[in-house]
């Protein structure tokens, strides 16, 4: 079976002043239709060029990605970002961020009654329909960033693609917006690429963990398969042995085998990709 | 600025709740007394702290000034350019002759030629900031024109703003104009350059077209910038205004100074120093409340 997304012996380099910096070497994986996938590295190790490059934002120097049979060219918005810094537009409300969206990818073909019934249904899914007329500076950290994520899920995009989505909120919040992540995900079956550098959040909610080498030329060290059953709750993976074990193998990686490039572990990869 | 108006706002709010409590103070019961006695004092000090300094600043100076005045032959003191004011102001739009006309008609031709250069600087200046701020390839070319030409005196165009449209009226207007164009462009350009990388990003990911990217994106990030360059322009049209009538002549706050030097009526030349200085602070004013109308961040 063809995967979903792929990103194929991909290889990323910048022209610095000081010469070529090769971001990415040779990043190899695919991901199946409706699979969450995380990926997993050290910071400043590329683990967002890797998100940018599915985005379109970045291209690729060698390889390329190929999502649903056709090559990524460009940005688009059948892959929607949830930006690390929400990135909504300020002079828009939270309903006027989202409408942007959907009515871009859906105003040539619908109504404007369907366009506004659209809207309020990502603004319900997230739980912000009484912040529908707030401007992202009245919301909370949280808040926005659910925005963001209703901007994204309203595009109804082939993949999501998370940029630390949670990064910048505290532990509590973080919790909270990562089980509406995981309900949201289950309701819609979303294909979830997202970077992150937080193991038990990789843990809890992807169906794989790409963890990534050291930069430069930092590539994919191991992919993990975390076969724990859904629908997860936080409070019982606590107790859980598999769950233990997913995210002790991903620190050991992170405090070894990320250090150093492990040939071993990239072919590894390779067989399981 | 913001340090400005804040200070303006904090005296405002503070005549706002003086005055209900000293208009309720004679009807009000006993009960509300002491609560009400309480606020009637804070709102004393608050008046003392806010609106007393500003009136100490002012009598520094007016004593300064009648100190200086005292000593010197040709400079009337504050009684005396008092006097002048009021014969002045009570009458300002009397016309007795083309050239002879009140000083309220002289400031109206001021702020006309200082809103037509203004106006046209914002219609040529504010579109050519976004396309220089949007396109490198530009800036790149212009740049060097813009720092070449800006620090030139806008005095220094009067010439060839005659030579070319053969009148004085059309000459100070092409110095207002050429004076305030430079902070139109270069904050227009700096906003669409400031742009956050984010929202571009945002544009590109939803492939939103040029026009839409302008109307959704470039413009409202960009105005709080574009106003700030019309209120620094504005500033500087009603300095050189000032400046450039003493040259050209006819019906003008400039230029009524230039006379009334000429007239030796060193009383006149003060209150239009006055004057002048009220209308730039107004000017002013009224740009900051417009700025604060149209940004994002205040609404």
């Amino acid at each position: 079976m063809n995967p979903y997304l792929q990103v194929d012996h991909t290889s990323v380099e910048f022209r610095t002043p000081r010469g070529v910096f090769r971001a990415l070497d040779n990043v190899n994986f695919k991901v199946s239709q409706g699979e969450f996938v995380s990926l997993i590295g050290h910071s400043g190790c590329g683990k967002s060029t890797v998100l940018n490059l599915i985005a379109g934002l970045v291209a690729p120097t060698t390889g390329g990605v190929v999502l649903n049979g056709r090559e990524v060219a460009g940005p688009g918005p059948e892959r929607a970002v949830v930006f690390q810094n929400h990135s909504l537009l300020p002079w828009l409300t939270a309903y006027g961020n989202i409408h942007l969206a959907v009515e871009k990818v859906f105003g040539a073909s619908e109504s404007t009654e369907r366009l506004r019934e659209r809207t309020e249904a990502a603004l319900e899914l997230v739980g912000l329909s009484t912040a529908r007329d707030k401007r992202p500076h009245e919301l909370s950290g949280g808040m926005k960033q659910r925005v963001g994520i209703a901007r994204a899920l309203a595009m109804e995009p082939k993949v999501l693609l998370m940029d630390e989505p949670f990064g910048a909120l505290d532990a509590l919040t973080r919790a909270n917006l990562q089980d509406s992540l995981m309900e949201i995900q289950t309701r819609t079956q979303s294909t979830v690429v997202m970077v992150t550098h937080d193991v038990d959040e990789a843990v809890l909610l992807s169906d794989r963990v790409v963890m990534m080498t050291n930069g430069p030329d930092a590539t994919i060290g191991e992919i993990l398969d975390v076969r724990l059953p859904r629908p997860r709750n936080r409070l019982k993976l606590a107790e859980d042995s598999e769950y233990h074990k997913c995210c002790a193998a991903i620190l050991r990686f992170l405090h070894q085998g990320g250090a150093e490039r492990g040939h071993g572990s990239a072919k590894l990869a390779l067989a399981v990709g | 600025m913001s340090a400005a108006t804040q200070i303006v706002h904090t005296v405002e709010t503070r005549s706002v709740t003086a005055a209900p409590a000293a208009a309720n103070a004679p009807v009000s019961g006993m009960a509300a007394k002491p609560k009400l006695a309480s606020r009637i004092a804070e709102s004393f000090i608050g008046f003392g702290k806010n609106a007393l300094p500003p009136f100490i600043g002012m009598a520094v100076l007016i004593g300064l000034w009648a100190l200086v005045a005292t000593f010197s032959d040709y400079l009337p003191g504050p009684r005396a350019t008092f006097t002048a004011a009021v014969e002045l102001f009570s009458d300002p739009f009397y016309i007795k002759g083309p050239n002879d006309v009140g000083i309220g008609w002289n400031v109206l031709q001021s702020l006309g030629r200082v809103g037509m250069g203004f106006g046209l600087a914002a219609l040529v200046g504010i579109p050519l900031g976004f396309l220089l701020g949007r396109f490198s390839l530009l800036s790149k070319a212009f740049n060097p024109v813009i720092s070449l030409l800006r620090p030139v005196s806008p005095l220094a165009w009067l010439p060839i703003g005659l030579a070319v449209f053969k009148a004085a009226d059309p000459a100070a207007i092409f110095v207002i104009f050429i004076c305030s164009i430079w902070p139109m462009i270069l904050n227009t350009a700096m906003g669409v350059a400031a742009l956050p990388q984010d929202y571009m990003n945002v544009a590109r990911v939803l492939q939103l077209s040029e026009w839409k990217i302008f109307t959704k994106i470039l413009l409202p990030a960009t105005v709080p910038y574009v106003l700030t360059g019309a209120k620094l322009a504005l500033g500087i049209a009603w300095l050189v205004i000032v400046a450039s009538e003493m040259l050209t002549g006819g019906v003008g706050i400039g230029f009524w100074v230039w006379d009334e030097w000429n007239n030796m009526n060193m009383s006149h030349i003060i209150i239009a120093i006055i004057v002048i200085g009220s209308v730039g602070l107004a000017l002013e004013a009224g740009m900051a409340k417009l700025a604060q109308r149209f940004d994002y961040r205040h609404q």
